[in-house]
């Protein structure tokens, strides 16, 4: 015990000395927005559900190397049967050093102390931000791209991603009032991905006039009270949980009655990646059908 | 005992009608009131039949609950530390509350999700009684809760962790510290039924206890029969604090404070202070709900945040006084 103890603290030691010399060793701007890399990196690992699918999108045959497991789960993952053609990571510094990537690519939500001690390792650690709105989509396009090393593909995708979301704005005489509402009683604001979603569909988010226009806490009473037409709700999730149970409360069960009924968001929701045009087309779908009636 | 009802009912009457009519939704309190009583089937009937009603009736069954339980377990074991919520009774009543949602027995059969957190509870005060005995002292008592409480914690964070969907982790904190946000009456109907057998359990309780009072001899030669006292104690505390936490999370302190409180009022006496505690379990449970609702409107903050504010300092001084005067 006393030997463990006293390895233990020189190995503290150790790290407290290490760490802000080495950190300042790597404080060189790792943002993708740097001078384009002169050679494409070959050994690339993605750690986040959404940096994986742009990855998956854009780079070159032989050139991803890993994605993360939440890529490879249908649940969240837009393209869960690509994820199956690569290493899968969960995320954790040891895995992703093992497989010696010559690039690693996180999101900024990414675990900070992963992120770092990668960094330390010497491990090129490109941060992609997620996408908080359609506008954003082509920038993430480029920003991949960019790190690596593919930036002609990035240009393709966003062109096709600009043509098809053109083809996708209707004109719309009336816009329904439709409410986002996940679990926990949580919605979006016109400000987020999803928000900006149902507004190209043509949908107005009643988030805005309950004083929400970035989403945020909506309480059931405000939800029940603005009376939406369509309740949009997350798909739940396997396994129960008293989180998604409000999902289910007498309250909206009876705006489901009067309305179009349960609509969910899927995983073509969750990332802000050329799969929202799906989603947008659902949405679209949804509305035209409301309309008929 | 008379003027007291006089001032505590009245008070809950207030209580009930404020946590009626507020709330997010912004409507006046006449209109609101007009709504839940006339019904005209628009959304504010359905706001306050669905919503605001549901969560005053299990604020004022639930306080109620945890304010008897609490007079019952201290007049029990004579000892002024026993609360449902400090000793682990809470904690393990969540455990089986949790454990039946995850494992699909709740969705599988509602009543399921009430009785499983039922025989967590069952489960803590029976350990409880075993390991701190009838006349152990109030150390024991406390340490043998403080392990229960810790062990539930840590299975029922553990059951929760390894669920599948990714919401369930993030509940740890709604079991263990309670709250009332977005109840509909499916939960009142699942709760009640097993919180008015525990009453009924309890509430008779008061001449047994009061005999009790001049020790565990004294009371059987009085004709008390103790094997039934302590059958009710347990099955009853079980079944409010179980029903209870099966639908609202593990709410603390309430059973500590107000039995302590009302105590002086009403002579010293465990058998009147059965109904009272009661009567001001549902009046600080009633109003830490509207607190809640006032402090940090749309923010869901827990009911046992509040109550701990209040309940830890309160639960200092009795240790201390308790540590100073021995019992």
């Amino acid at each position: 015990m006393g030997r463990i103890g006293t390895l233990l603290a020189a190995l503290t030691a150790m790290i407290a000395l290490a760490g802000p010399a080495s950190a300042q060793g790597h404080a060189a701007p790792m943002e993708p927005s740097a001078v384009p890399l002169p050679v494409q990196p070959q050994r690339v690992v993605s750690m986040n559900l959404c940096t994986d699918q742009l990855a998956m999108m854009l780079a070159a045959p032989g050139q991803l190397l890993s994605v993360s497991h939440l890529a490879a789960d249908p649940r969240g993952s837009a393209m869960a049967e690509d994820a199956k053609a690569y290493r899968i990571n969960r995320g954790l510094a040891e895995e992703i050093w093992l497989m010696q990537p010559d690039l690693v690519i996180a999101g900024s939500f990414s675990t900070r102390a992963t992120v770092d001690m990668l960094r330390r390792l010497g491990v090129r650690v490109v941060i992609l931000r997620p996408a908080y709105g359609l506008d954003d989509i082509p920038d993430r396009l480029r920003e991949m791209g960019t790190a690596l090393g593919r930036m002609d593909a990035a240009e393709a995708a966003v062109t096709d991603f600009n043509t098809r979301l053109t083809a996708l704005r209707d004109e719309v005489a009336r816009r329904p009032r439709a409410a986002l509402y996940y679990a926990n009683g949580y919605t979006s604001g016109d400000k987020t991905l999803a928000g900006e979603i149902i507004a190209t569909a043509g949908f107005t988010n009643i988030a805005a006039e309950a004083g929400l226009p970035s989403g945020g806490h909506l309480p059931l009473e405000v939800l029940a009270m603005a009376q939406p037409e369509a309740v949009i709700t997350g798909r739940p999730y396997p396994g129960a949980s008293r989180s998604e149970e409000v999902l289910d409360h007498p309250a909206v069960q009876a705006l489901r009655n009067t309305s179009v009924g349960a609509v969910l968001t899927d995983r073509d929701w969750i990332c802000g990646t050329p799969h929202v045009l799906r989603a947008i087309d659902d949405m679209r779908n949804t509305r035209r059908r409301m309309e008929a009636e | 005992m008379k003027p007291l009802m006089l001032i505590l009912v009245p008070l809950i009457v207030v209580l009930c009608l404020s946590s009626l009519v507020i709330g997010p939704a912004g409507v006046g309190p006449v209109e609101s009131l007009r709504a839940l009583v006339a019904g005209d089937e628009g959304p504010l009937t359905l706001v306050m039949r669905e919503i605001r009603l549901p969560r005053m009736i299990l604020a004022v069954a639930i306080g109620a609950s945890l304010g008897l339980a609490g007079a019952a377990m201290q007049g029990y074991l004579r000892n002024p530390l026993a609360e449902p919520g400090l000793i682990g009774v809470s904690g393990s009543a969540a455990l089986g509350a949790v454990l039946s949602i995850q494992t699909g027995l709740s969705a599988a059969f509602a009543l399921a999700l009430p009785f499983s957190a039922l025989a967590g509870a069952v489960i803590a005060v029976l350990l409880l009684l075993a390991l701190a005995g009838p006349r152990g002292g109030s150390l024991t008592l406390i340490l043998a809760g403080i392990a229960i409480s810790a062990m539930a914690g840590a299975l029922t964070s553990l059951v929760l962790n390894l669920s599948p969907n990714p919401f369930a982790a993030n509940e740890i904190v709604f079991w263990m510290m309670g709250s009332l946000t977005d109840r509909s009456m499916l939960h009142v109907w699942l709760a009640l039924p097993i919180m008015v057998v525990g009453w009924a359990l309890l509430l008779p309780l008061a001449r047994p206890l009061e005999a009790l009072t001049l020790g565990e001899d004294a009371a059987a030669s009085m004709g008390i029969n103790l094997v039934r006292l302590r059958w009710q104690v347990v099955l009853g505390t079980a079944c409010v604090v179980g029903a209870g936490t099966a639908v609202a999370g593990a709410i603390g302190f309430i059973g500590l404070i107000v039995p302590h409180v009302l105590r002086p009022l009403v002579g010293a006496r465990p058998g009147p202070l059965l109904i009272t505690s009661a009567l001001g379990g549902a009046a600080m449970l009633l109003a830490a709900d509207i607190a809640v609702r006032v402090v940090l409107p749309g923010r869901d903050l827990k009911l046992g945040v509040l109550t701990a504010l209040v309940g830890a300092p309160f639960f200092l001084h009795l240790v201390w006084r308790t540590g100073r005067t021995p019992v």
